[in-house]
């Protein structure tokens, strides 16, 4: 009996094995799907809400811009087909190009270009000094509009071209009309790509298509700037948490592109001659040591001026990057390879490191062995690393440190606490921005000395808030360079954090992908698939 | 039987409610704050009280906690802090993958268990029983992601074999499907099947040694027959036990399994949803969990029933 | 033909108590768990005298000398941030087995005063074991995640996270066994003549339970060894300035194919570990009562 009924359920579960194998959709071989991983998993929608550089690439998928920065960072218009400025500076009048719709049909107007840059212009540091320059933005028909200034403001174009976190995306009216704290969630925009809600899988998978009324400029693309001629039908953001695992999925052509790998894993695909490994961000990124400046001892001048005499970059760029290749020790607070980088003011951090005057300054300050607490954030290697090493260097100094693990949630929550150390506050936390986030005083947001109004850690500086102010006002580029230098030295002394290293993460693609821009930032048009 | 099965369900709804308390208290009181997370880099404290006020973060805990229940009574398990998506549909389109690994594994240590238990029952003794036995402490004792990674480096990177990492769906090809199952299942599967053979042998050893079995054997029924038709279904018991307590200890392998395999399955948007404090989906999911345990071991009292027919609800 | 052995050759009876000879003729036996035993005496040395065997500060980085292969100046090699990883794992051997210990002695001790109560009074057995029930259905490892979450990561907090997890299976064993024991003539007869609860206890009922106990606390020290290793692999572990071989495999983890040296080591030595705890937990199991084998 039982031997029967093995046999026939058996051919069953046969036939139907069968049956599903065959019925199995062939999959469209004439779609070109261009699989990445991305670095992050993406969560948040809105672009202007967040600085997280997740949202930022999502952003360059759907939306468009009116400026955009080119290689030479020169601002070229995207959007926009012509701009006049008056003779006196105070009036930009801008003319959209023909042809601009957004995902849903509707064709891009200038009540929806004025929309997006004034809800931008709420939360972005740049924007928000040009709305303090800004009498009113105009809407003179559905492709024309103008921008009046109060005074003049020289960087109008640079913070419509802006790069990078938070980038002024233009989206429609009604989105736009969002509050600036509420995440927006409907990803329509009129950018080279269509978000395919019905495919996002949170955490894992991310769908965007091919824009097929999308008008790409004549230019060649530089950066953000130029054509964005999009060359596949269909591209597939695949988290891979694990980069064991993800140089492993490469390796096999289960995806195509990696947008940022750990840098130790480089022989893993130097190997595989269809995979090449290359350095497509010119600019790379700089990690940094904050200090909170309402706990001792870092409320003390002297002691984070010590810290500068015994830091050195290279271990930095070492327990990062893993070789000198991927990275470079940086002396400045601009971002190396930028207009504004120098070396002024930074001879504590160059050279030999001296511990004897570090520990002089520590004693000049008047240590008294309070507790330092270093928040790590175990599941970001660049935090982490920098963290231990931070670690150990106040150990060598001599000093009470405790590097305090959590995740990175949990570093993000306490570093907003302005509690003391026994009520669960901190003295130092880590972290690293793009290169574009860190070129100029206007963009440079950790330099600031707003007191409680400045990023986590709070400095109170007068006189570099001054030294940036007169920045702005600055006339030409020798007098923007010369304005630069003086932040930066007064940066050197009065040290708001310290840049630790800059670093570049390579990224990995197989040798059937070409196209890949060269820039500091993600972009996915003009990549091929062969 | 109806009876009984009503009277279990009922203490089911108990125990899930003091999960659902224990959860949403402790999440209350994590610290860890997912406004600070939205609000970004350059939050001002103004930012983050809005948010919070947005998310209704700042209401009292029993407010919260009514809201909470009240949504479960209408099936409605919240929304996302952060994708604002429904958490019903986050874990609609999660449940599959976490599904068949978990189902998958299930069948394959079963069946590769159960007939390993019995041989070394029945070769107790000898060098296989031993064998048996050593294989199976080796099986508790390597923690399943370094098991993970010695078979991705030897079937998908040095053989090539079989794919890395990623899930294909059933309905894109059972062939694929399995593929990408079958390393996940294997890492997975290894403890499960270690503890059930162990628990197999070591029942069969104690029924075998039963006067009944002496009396089948001694009316001259095949040792087959004495193993399989009198044997195995009384040793039934212990074992079906085990892996109704086994499906927590599968569903905690599961959560390393997906990582390392990148499978898009509920494990890891529970792993995720705690490292980033998106309160609504740990909630949820820990309730799912608690409700698949409670009902899956159910299933299984229920089962002793139909081995031990003197077992009457 | 008998060869008639001189009197003084042969031995006197030695007088070993019943419970040792069980234990030696349980070994004798089970020569594995006799292995496991001394394997696991080995690692509790090392932890011991980790100091003294060629280690170095364990927590020293030095970004100049990441990622070397062993050799003879780094037996195991160096990590991604120039650490030796020798002495990282010799470090690592008394996190590891502090947390198997602490886990197995502590949620012992919890589940046998918590299985003794339910046992013996019935209102509360009910109320109790739903909430056991609600703490084994929250998958161990999340449970685990979620507690660390709650307060900072310290070796004390992975403790006791892990023993949460592992309480409710020791209270149903203590339960279920007083329960069984309750039943028996002798205690019943012990009730009769009046003979107060803590005698009742301490004589008939904990003698008896301590060799299930022993045998269940092996297994969940290497269970919680196993789970410390996962907890560190997904980020809630220990702190990984402080060695434990899961956070010394999770810190590795990516590195795998280039300095397996990272998993290699701490893997062989956390699963070497289990090992023979488990097999200890065998024999122990199979010299003190057969029977518990139907059960454990």
């Amino acid at each position: 009996m039982t031997r029967r009924v093995g046999v026939r359920s058996i051919t069953l579960l046969a036939a139907t094995a069968l049956a599903a194998v065959l019925a199995a959709p062939v999959a469209s071989a004439q779609q070109k799907v261009l699989k990445f991983i991305p670095q992050a998993d993406l969560r948040i929608l809105d672009p202007i809400t967040t600085t997280a550089y997740i949202t930022r690439n999502h952003g360059y998928m759907v939306y468009d811009t009116l400026f955009a920065t080119d290689a030479q960072f020169h601002v070229q218009p995207q959007m926009v087909d012509k701009y006049e400025i008056s003779k006196d500076k105070l009036t930009y009048t801008f003319t959209l190009r023909d042809g601009l719709k957004f995902h849903d049909g509707q064709p891009v107007r200038s009540a929806d270009c004025i929309a997006s840059v004034e809800r931008w212009a709420k939360r972005d540091a740049l924007g928000q000094k040009m709305a303090e320059a800004t009498e009113s933005w105009k809407a003179v028909d559905d492709k024309t509009f103008t921008l009046k200034l109060k005074r003049p403001f020289a960087l109008v174009l640079e913070a419509l071209g802006k790069p990078s976190s938070n980038v002024p995306f233009i989206m429609p009216e009604r989105i736009a009309k969002t509050d600036a704290s509420t995440n927006i969630t409907d990803p329509i925009g009129s950018g080279p790509f269509k978000f395919v809600k019905s495919e996002w899988v949170p955490g894992s998978k991310v769908v965007y298509v091919k824009n097929t009324d999308y008008v790409p400029r004549k230019e060649p693309p530089s950066w953000a700037a130029g054509g964005k001629v999009v060359k596949v039908d269909r591209v597939d953001w695949i988290y891979i948490p694990d980069s064991a695992t993800a140089a492993a999925a490469l390796n096999a052509g289960e995806v195509d592109w990696w947008e940022q790998m750990p840098p130790d894993l480089i022989p893993v695909l130097a190997k595989n001659k269809e995979v090449k490994v290359e350095n497509i961000d010119p600019l790379g990124s700089m990690g940094l040591l904050r200090f909170n400046f309402l706990n001792p001892p870092f409320d003390n001048q002297k002691m984070r001026q010590a810290l500068l005499y015994a830091l050195d970059q290279k271990d930095y760029v070492l327990g990062i990057a893993g070789d000198m290749k991927n990275g470079r020790t940086c002396y400045s607070y601009f971002t190396c390879g930028t207009p504004l980088a120098s070396e002024v003011g930074a001879e504590p951090m160059k050279g030999k490191r001296d511990f004897d005057k570090a520990k002089a300054l520590i004693k000049e300050a008047g240590y008294k062995g309070e507790k330092i607490v270093i928040i790590d954030a175990t599941d970001q290697p660049i935090v982490h690393s920098q963290s231990l090493l931070t670690g150990e260097l106040l150990r060598k100094l001599g000093l009470n440190v405790e590097v305090q693990a959590g995740d990175w949630g949990t570093l993000i929550t306490r570093r907003s606490s302005k509690e003391p150390i026994d009520k669960g506050g901190w003295s130092i936390f880590h972290t690293w921005l793009v290169g574009p986030d860190l070129t100029n005083p206007a963009v440079n947001f950790a330099i600031r000395g707003s007191g409680g109004n400045a990023w986590f850690g709070w400095p109170t500086d007068p006189k570099i808030e001054q030294l940036r102010d007169a920045w702005f006002a600055a006339g030409d580029a020798a007098e923007s360079k010369k304005a630069a230098e003086a932040v930066q030295a007064r940066a050197f002394d009065f040290v708001p954090y310290i840049p630790t290293s800059q670093f570049i993460l390579p990224t990995a693609y197989r040798t059937n992908l070409s196209g890949v821009i060269i820039a500091p930032i993600t972009l996915m048009w003009n990549v091929e698939k062969h | 039987m109806i009876r009984y099965v009503i009277r279990r369900l009922f203490s089911t709804v108990i125990v899930m409610a003091v999960v659902a308390f224990v959860v949403f208290t402790l999440l209350y009181l994590t610290p860890g704050d997912p406004a600070a997370v939205i609000a970004g880099d350059i939050a001002t404290d103004a930012d983050i009280k809005r948010i919070h006020t947005q998310l209704g973060l700042d209401e009292p805990f029993l407010v919260r906690f009514g809201r909470w229940t009240w949504g479960l009574a209408h099936g409605d398990l919240g929304t996302s802090i952060f994708t604002n998506l429904p958490v019903t549909h986050l874990i609609a389109q999660r449940i599959e993958p976490t599904v068949s690994l978990t189902v998958l594994t299930l069948i394959v240590a079963i069946a590769v268990a159960v007939p390993l238990g019995v041989v070394a029952a029945a070769r107790a003794g000898t060098w296989l029983d031993r064998g048996v036995m050593a294989l199976s402490v080796l099986g508790f004792s390597v923690p399943v992601f370094v098991l993970a990674y010695i078979l991705i480096l030897t079937f998908s990177v040095q053989l090539d074999w079989l794919p890395v990492q990623g899930y294909r769906s059933i309905r894109d090809g059972v062939w694929e499907w399995l593929r990408h199952l079958i390393l996940p299942s294997l890492a997975l599967g290894t403890v499960y099947v270690a503890l059930i053979t162990r628990i197999t042998r070591a029942s069969m050893l104690d029924v075998l040694a039963q006067d009944y079995v002496r009396t089948a054997q001694a009316k001259g029924l095949a040792p087959r027959e004495v193993l399989i038709g009198h044997a195995l279904k009384n040793a039934a018991i212990p074992v079906m036990t085990i892996i109704g307590i086994g499906v927590a200890l599968l569903i905690s392998g599961a959560i390393v399994t997906e990582t390392v395999f990148a499978l898009p399955g509920i494990g890891r948007l529970t792993v995720d949803a705690i490292l980033r404090r998106d309160y609504p989906i740990i909630q949820g999911v820990t309730l799912l969990f608690s409700a698949v345990y409670v009902l899956v071991n159910l299933a299984v009292d229920l089962s002793y029933a139909l081995f031990d027919p003197r077992i009457r609800y | 033909m008998a060869t008639a052995l001189p009197a003084a050759a042969i031995p006197a009876a030695k007088s070993m108590s019943p419970m040792r000879r069980r234990f030696r003729d349980a070994f004798r036996r089970h020569p594995m768990a006799l292995v496991g035993g001394v394997i696991l005496l080995a690692m509790a040395l090392v932890a011991i005298l980790a100091p003294w065997l060629g280690t170095v500060d364990p927590e020293a980085v030095s970004p100049i000398r990441r990622l070397k292969p062993p050799s003879a100046a780094y037996w195991f090699g160096t990590d991604m941030l120039g650490r030796d990883v020798y002495s990282r794992v010799v470090y690592g051997a008394r996190v590891s087995l502090i947390v198997g210990l602490a886990v197995a002695l502590l949620s012992t001790l919890l589940g046998v005063v918590i299985g003794l109560v339910t046992g013996y009074i019935r209102a509360l057995d009910a109320v109790v074991m739903r909430v056991m029930d609600g703490l084994m259905s929250i998958p161990s490892v999340l449970l685990a995640i979620a507690l660390m979450a709650l307060t900072k990561a310290s070796v004390g907090n992975v403790i006791v996270a892990i023993t949460l997890a592992e309480v409710p299976r020791v209270v149903r064993l203590v339960r279920g066994l007083v329960l069984t024991l309750r039943e028996q003539t002798y205690v019943e007869a012990a009730i009769a003549a009046g003979t107060t609860l803590p005698r009742i206890l301490a004589r008939h009922i904990l003698p008896n339970i301590v060799a299930p106990l022993l045998v269940q606390g092996t297994y969940v020290c290497g269970s919680a060894m196993i789970t410390e290793a996962i907890l560190s692999f997904i980020g809630a572990g220990t702190p990984p300035n402080i060695p434990s071989w899961g956070n010394i495999m999770a810190e590795g983890r990516s590195l795998f194919q280039i300095a397996g040296n990272l998993i290699l080591f701490p893997g062989i030595c956390l699963s070497l570990t289990v090992l023979a705890v488990n097999l200890l937990g065998d024999g122990m199991r199979d010299a003190l009562d057969p029977r518990l084998a139907r059960r454990m």
